[in-house]
């Protein structure tokens, strides 16, 4: 198809454009900033805030996010008029909102306390009448990964669309008009009790704040000031790519030396990677699916790294939950791994080992509080921690992080090969999993699975996998965005489709994605991930079975042991 | 002799039911051979409960007030004796309100038995329907639409010709017909008449309309609270598809069409095109962007034609007068006649139609019979909630889309409410906001927020808190929700409020300067005054005066000083003399 | 309409307290239809005389709707009521006409006789009242609408009088039934 070059004129000036499909879009394309609320590229259009409207040659007010943009239109971005109506806006925004900015969560990122400084807002106005906003709706606490404060809510509806459009989960969605409105879970009850999935995706669309991301930083604090306390840290594999944005480093940078020199500043005992307990993952799931295959037993085999997908299965597919895979996520296994392999240090020294997980994700935290993750009383993992929280860490404690000297994990469990980097990203279980399937492990056979379909940044990936006796086609789908995973399954339950093997992701893009990262959109997504494959190319080891790390686990703390240390069997299960 | 008992909701309002088991149980026992049906309003629902006797000639005699109190006298004196009760028949008077109309949409209902549809099909019903399926196609018939120049009856008066049109050259095999009969606005019920005194109609044109447009579904949207309507609508449907006027294969044209009706639930903002289609799609109903517009993507996401009831009503009458018919009556810009529910302060309250183009005197003094009570016309609000007042200076100006739109106002749904000198028109304006403030969707900020805030402000002044700079503040408010609301509900949210503060500034002055309402209606700026003439100085008042506002000399008249008082009224039943008033 | 006794509302008490026989025939026969979610919610406050969180979770575990999403609607509308109503629903005209004819002041005598506000239902669980958006007897005003178990029935050009006597009247009916 050929794009015929049209024209519309901003500000006087000519603009080409193509298939733009806004106004907004041409104009943020020439360099002007206009101000949204409620617009994401990669959710529906909702048009509630008005923030983006321009004004045409006839003097009309349009909204720029809902117009298409015509050949020979003529707008204006910056009128008398828009710059009234805009601050009239903000003012009614800020009239009924709850302004406690200096102690919101959400001070200095937030969008609106962020336009209401771009329009000079010194003043509300509106706020004076008897029938003036009121601080009084309940903040919900419930949620082990969320924290859901209405009164801070402008009623922008990312959220909703968020949680019903792309996740498809449903938890919250709008209830009563006017000027109740409001967004919450049916009859308005606690978060922790809805089918939330704990995916926070909610929460990291939220331009105030609204929905934030729980991070017990205080505990953190708590445990690292303790000399009785071994703090010790498993960082997962998408962090690396993502805290740099935080500290003015390049997007997607593996800034992994640094953060291990932040966190030994910060006085975190030892740290390690969840990357390790990824290849051991790998190891086991690739085992489980094999056995599977070669048994007959029913397919496909989901994957069980992604709490939320978890979560999602047994609110809305029990009858799946007997095909998603026992393993325990690398994060719960890194848990009862290292509890268990401390136990006798711990009795040697009378310190008490507690694992803090640095995450992307918000339903980490809710993973690791569930029962089938506690052993003797305590949990597998005790803390966790995103990779915002990590920051703020950092800030509060003054690590200048830009000038850290890299540092290198510790051992043992800061040993991994590339295929355990590889699950920061959507398809890169399957990928670490191909690796190991395969006989011919050499390193151009590795290079190229990359062009069998199991990367790049798309919602449903489905491709076939000739495995090398000859026989066998491995039909595999890999996913990101839970709304997905529920096309998928009604592929499969309408019959059109069948997979011996599932990786499911919910975040968009995997976890590089999470709810716990700096937010981006799939732009930046996509080169935190090309960062990871770039990352593991450079490592001399590619494939899981090389971690030397390994064989001396499966020897030691594991032998007899795997199934109670490295699988979980979730009430769901049968 | 036949006798025809109006049953409109106003009509089972006022007692109909009751005088209809009368008649019959008269009827049974005296033994007289007279038949009882039934009518839809006829419109004068001031006279209700309405009676008309078919005498055996032909000639027809109409009684009003009719309650079954009144049954035996006229079955004795003129189903027995063939002489009418002069002293109930309707005046010269109640007549006029009648003669002085065009009718159109309201034609046959108070006329025609709207539960049988012989009696639609004896009217001249279904002929244009015979007429669009076998002598014209879906070009002919939105030309001839077109070219009548119908414009929507609901609202902004958009052509419906060329929404028609519009739909029509969609390449898209399912379309749908949907009637707004979500009437909204409170103080408009001409919608409800037509359902409920002549639903053939409305479906008439509703089946033109899927010929028209190539639709094969239509989809009537209609208020829960109208359960009259909803059930003649449902006996009309039943039997036009018995008749074979509406389900498959259409009087054997080939034409099929299905009507399904759906329970509104309750939320003004469906009148909105695209929140009703959300409303039909079992959502909430809240407005959506445009584009796409409904005539390409509306209920179910496919295209469709959104009219309200006394459009479609308007679609026979085209198809059988032809165009140039229709544009006999009205006026150029706008043809046709309007149905105006013509309620509040006036003598003949009721439902009236008349040509566009007919002034708001003629309505309010000649059909209407003037202010009720002797008082002077003060204002007619019009178009409801998304309307603005007219005042004196307009009385002479033609009604009409354009016109009104002129004026500030809008036809909207053509609900007039009539106020006389006495009414306050800041309470007015501040009962327009509540009502939007509480069915605004809640989408988009300037309507959520801005009526919220505007509706506070109103609280404020009718209350004594207000002050000049409150005024400016609601004018600026209106200017944004106007300019940058999502939905037309939203940009005409503050039309009552700016035209109120246009025309009647000084009455929001007296609320906020003086603290005072002039009409005395704000119950908030009502004074409790002394008369000093009647006052003895008992100090009684004194006494009971919770927080020390009156004060005073034993034997000498007391004072109450208003910055404190609160309003409480002890001091109004302590006084033995009758000195203390409210003002 | 059949109308739930007053009382009795804790959750988990009411477990097993609905029957959902009728809903469920009518859910079946609405399988098919585009759109249904409205049509059931209004079937099932036909039923139940009001949305029971239990009906609702039933209806969403059914229909594969979120409660979120059903609960959304089920607030979006006057229509739909979550709490019990009392046998003679009060539906108070507040349109345009009857404002100006007086409906307030109606509304204080109907307040001030009962002992509730809008929304609420009589402690004996006899009257609730509704303020409602225009019931399209305008001349009439002002209006009211009493819904019950026998139908309902519209009372035009109130007056403080008349709106007392009704009162009195349903009062007496109740009584004597009781």
């Amino acid at each position: 198809m050929t794009k015929t070059q049209k024209y519309m004129k901003i500000n006087g000036e000519q603009v080409p454009f193509t298939n733009e499909k806004n106004i907004l879009s041409v104009v943020r394309k020439v360099g002007i900033d206009l101000p949204t609320l409620c617009y994401y590229s990669e959710l529906s259009v909702y048009g509630s805030c008005r923030m983006c409207m321009v004004e045409d040659q006839k003097g009309n007010i349009i909204t720029s996010c809902s117009t298409p943009p015509k050949n020979g239109m003529e707008i204006r971005t910056n009128t008398p008029r828009l710059k009234q109506y805009r601050k009239t806006i903000l003012r009614l925004y800020l009239a009924s909102h709850s302004r406690e900015c200096t102690t919101c969560p959400k001070n200095t990122s937030c969008k609106l306390q962020d336009l209401a400084i771009r329009y000079g807002i010194d003043e509300i106005k509106f706020d004076k009448t008897e029938k003036a906003y009121k601080n009084d709706y309940k903040i919900d606490h419930s949620s082990t990964s969320i924290t859901r404060n209405p009164n801070k809510c402008i009623q922008c509806g990312d959220c909703v669309r968020m949680c019903n459009e792309t996740q498809n989960v449903g938890a919250i969605d709008f209830a009563l008009r006017g000027y109740e409105l409001k967004v919450c879970p049916a009859f308005d009850m606690p978060l922790a009790e809805t089918e939330c999935v704990n995916c926070g995706q909610c929460a990291a669309v939220c331009p105030t704040g609204a929905i934030t991301v729980k991070d017990d930083v205080p505990a953190i604090w708590k445990a690292i000031f303790d000399d009785k306390k071994r703090v010790v840290a498993q960082v997962a594999p998408a962090v690396r790519v993502a805290l740099g944005e935080e500290f003015g480093l390049g997007d997607g940078e593996n800034v992994m030396p640094r953060i291990v020199a932040a966190m030994r500043k910060l006085g975190f005992d030892e740290v390690y990677d969840s990357s390790f307990t990824a290849d051991l993952t790998v190891i086991e799931e690739t085992n489980e699916f094999l056995n599977k295959l070669e048994k007959g037993e029913k397919l496909p085999l989901f994957t069980s790294c992604c709490p939320a997908w978890v979560k999602y299965a047994e609110e809305k597919h029990p009858e799946l939950m007997s095909q998603v895979s026992t393993c325990k996520s690398p994060q719960q296994m890194f848990g009862s791994l290292i509890k268990a392999y401390d136990k006798e240090r711990n009795e040697k020294d009378g310190k008490e080992t507690v694992v803090v997980s640095i995450m992307p994700c918000t339903a980490k935290k809710a993973e690791a509080s569930r029962e089938e993750f506690v052993t003797g009383g305590t949990h597998d993992v005790d803390m966790v921690l995103t990779t915002n929280g990590l920051a703020d860490m950092i800030y509060e404690s003054g690590i200048v992080f830009k000038e850290l000297e890299p540092e290198a994990l510790d051992m043992p469990f800061g040993m991994y090969t590339g295929a355990g980097l590889l699950f920061g990203v959507t398809g890169g279980v399957t990928e670490a999993v191909i690796r190991k399937v395969i006989k011919d492990k050499s390193h151009t056979n590795i290079n190229n699975i990359k062009f069998c379909g199991v990367r790049g940044m798309e919602g449903i990936k489905e491709f076939e996998l000739p495995l090398e006796d000859g026989e066998t086609i491995l039909k595999i789908a890999v996913v990101s965005g839970l709304g997905n995973v529920e096309k998928l399954i009604e592929k499969m339950n309408a019959g059109e489709a069948f997979y011996h093997f599932i990786e499911v992701m919910a975040c968009p893009g995997g976890c590089v994605g999470g709810a716990g990262q700096p937010f981006g959109l799939m732009d930046k997504k996509k080169l935190r991930a090309d960062m990871l494959y770039a990352s593991d190319k450079q490592t001399q080891m590619r494939h899981s079975d090389e971690n030397p790390i390994l064989p001396e686990l499966y020897n030691g703390v594991l032998k007899g042991r795997t199934h109670e240390l490295l699988h979980v069997h979730y009430p769901t299960h049968e | 002799m036949k006798i025809i008992i109006g049953q409109g909701s106003c009509g089972i309002a006022s007692g109909a039911k009751k005088t209809e088991a009368e008649f019959k149980r008269l009827l049974k026992e005296k033994k007289l051979d007279a038949a009882v049906t039934i009518a839809g309003c006829i419109g004068s629902c001031y006279l209700e409960p309405i009676v008309d006797i078919i005498n055996d000639d032909g000639s027809a005699s109409r009684y009003v007030h009719m309650t079954a109190d009144k049954v035996e006298a006229v079955v004795n004196k003129h189903i027995i004796g063939k002489i009418p009760v002069t002293k109930y028949l309707i005046s010269e008077a109640g007549s006029a309100f009648l003669t002085k109309q065009t009718r159109i949409a309201l034609k046959n209902c108070g006329e025609i038995n709207p539960e049988d549809i012989n009696d639609y099909i004896t009217a001249g019903g279904y002929q244009a329907l015979k007429k669009a399926l076998f002598e014209m196609n879906g070009d002919a018939i939105c030309r001839e639409i077109e070219k009548a120049g119908l414009r929507g009856r609901g609202g902004g008066g958009f052509p419906t010709g060329k929404k028609w049109v519009q739909v029509r050259s969609q390449q898209e095999p399912v379309k749908y017909v949907v009637c707004n009969g979500d009437e909204g606005d409170p103080g408009a019920f001409m919608d409800r008449s037509v359902m409920e005194g002549d639903p053939h109609k409305m479906l008439e044109g509703m089946i033109i309309a899927g010929i028209a447009t190539g639709a094969q579904v239509g989809y009537i949207y209609v208020r829960a609270e109208y359960p009259l309507a909803v059930h003649r609508l449902q006996i009309a449907i039943a039997q036009a598809e018995e008749s074979g006027y509406l389900g498959e294969n259409i009087l054997d044209s080939g034409f099929s069409f299905s009507i399904r009706i759906n329970l509104g639930a309750g939320a003004f903002v469906c009148g909105e095109g695209s929140a009703l289609t959300a409303s039909i799609e079992g959502l909430r109903g809240m407005p959506r962007v445009k584009p796409p517009r409904t005539v390409e993507q509306g209920l179910f996401g496919k295209p469709t034609v959104l009219n309200n009831v006394e459009t479609f009503a308007h679609v026979s009458y085209i198809i059988t007068h032809g165009a140039e018919g229709y544009r006999k009556i009205g006026i150029e810009k706008s043809p046709g006649t309007k149905a105006f529910a013509l309620t509040g302060n006036v003598n003949n309250t009721g439902l009236i139609e008349v040509p566009m183009g007919t002034t708001l005197r003629t309505v309010i003094f000649e059909i209407g019979g003037g202010v009720k009570n002797g008082k002077g016309f003060k204002a007619v609000q019009i178009g409801g909630p998304s309307g603005g007042c007219l005042t004196e200076k307009h009385l002479d100006m033609s009604l009409d889309f354009d016109s009104l739109s002129k004026a500030g106002a809008m036809i909207g749904s053509g609900g007039l409410v009539v106020m006389d000198e006495d009414t306050c028109m800041v309470g007015i304006a501040k009962y327009f906001m509540n009502f939007t403030e509480h069915e605004s969707c809640g989408k988009c900020v300037p309507c959520r927020e801005g009526t919220h805030v505007m509706n506070g402000i109103l609280d404020d002044i009718v209350n004594g808190r207000g002050d000049m700079g409150q005024i400016d503040m609601l004018m600026e408010l209106a200017d944004t929700i106007t300019n940058t609301a999502l939905c037309g509900l939203g940009k005409t949210a503050a039309s009552p409020v700016v035209s109120t503060i246009n025309e009647f500034k000084e009455e929001y002055i007296a609320h906020v300067v003086d603290k005072y309402c002039p009409n005395g209606s704000c119950k908030g700026l009502k004074r409790v005054e002394i008369i000093e003439e009647l006052c003895k100085g008992c100090a009684k008042c004194q006494v009971v005066c919770p927080v020390n506002a009156i004060t005073g000399k034993r034997k000498e008249p007391y004072k109450i000083d208003w910055a404190k008082c609160i309003k409480c009224g002890l001091c109004l039943d302590s006084c033995n003399f009758s000195a203390i008033v409210e003002k | 309409m059949k109308l739930q006794d007053i009382g009795s509302q804790c959750p988990c008490e009411a477990q097993n307290k609905f029957d959902f026989a009728e809903l469920d025939l009518f859910l079946e026969k609405v399988e098919d239809m585009p759109g249904n979610l409205i049509v059931i919610l209004q079937q099932a406050q036909n039923i139940y005389g009001y949305l029971p969180r239990e009906v609702i979770a039933y209806i969403s575990k059914k229909t594969g709707n979120s409660q979120a999403k059903i609960y959304g609607v089920a607030t979006f509308y006057t229509q739909f009521r979550l709490q019990p109503i009392g046998k003679n629903l009060i539906m108070l005209c507040q349109g345009t006409a009857c404002h100006v004819s007086g409906s307030q002041d109606i509304e204080t005598v109907i307040c001030d006789e009962l002992k509730i506000s809008d929304g609420e239902t009589t402690a004996d669980g006899v009257f609730t009242l509704n303020n409602v958006a225009c019931l399209g007897c305008c001349s009439l005003a002002p209006v009211m609408m009493i819904q019950n178990s026998v139908g309902e029935e519209t009372y035009g050009n109130l007056t403080k009088e008349k709106v007392l006597d009704i009162i009195s009247q349903i009062r007496e009916k109740e009584a004597k039934e009781a």
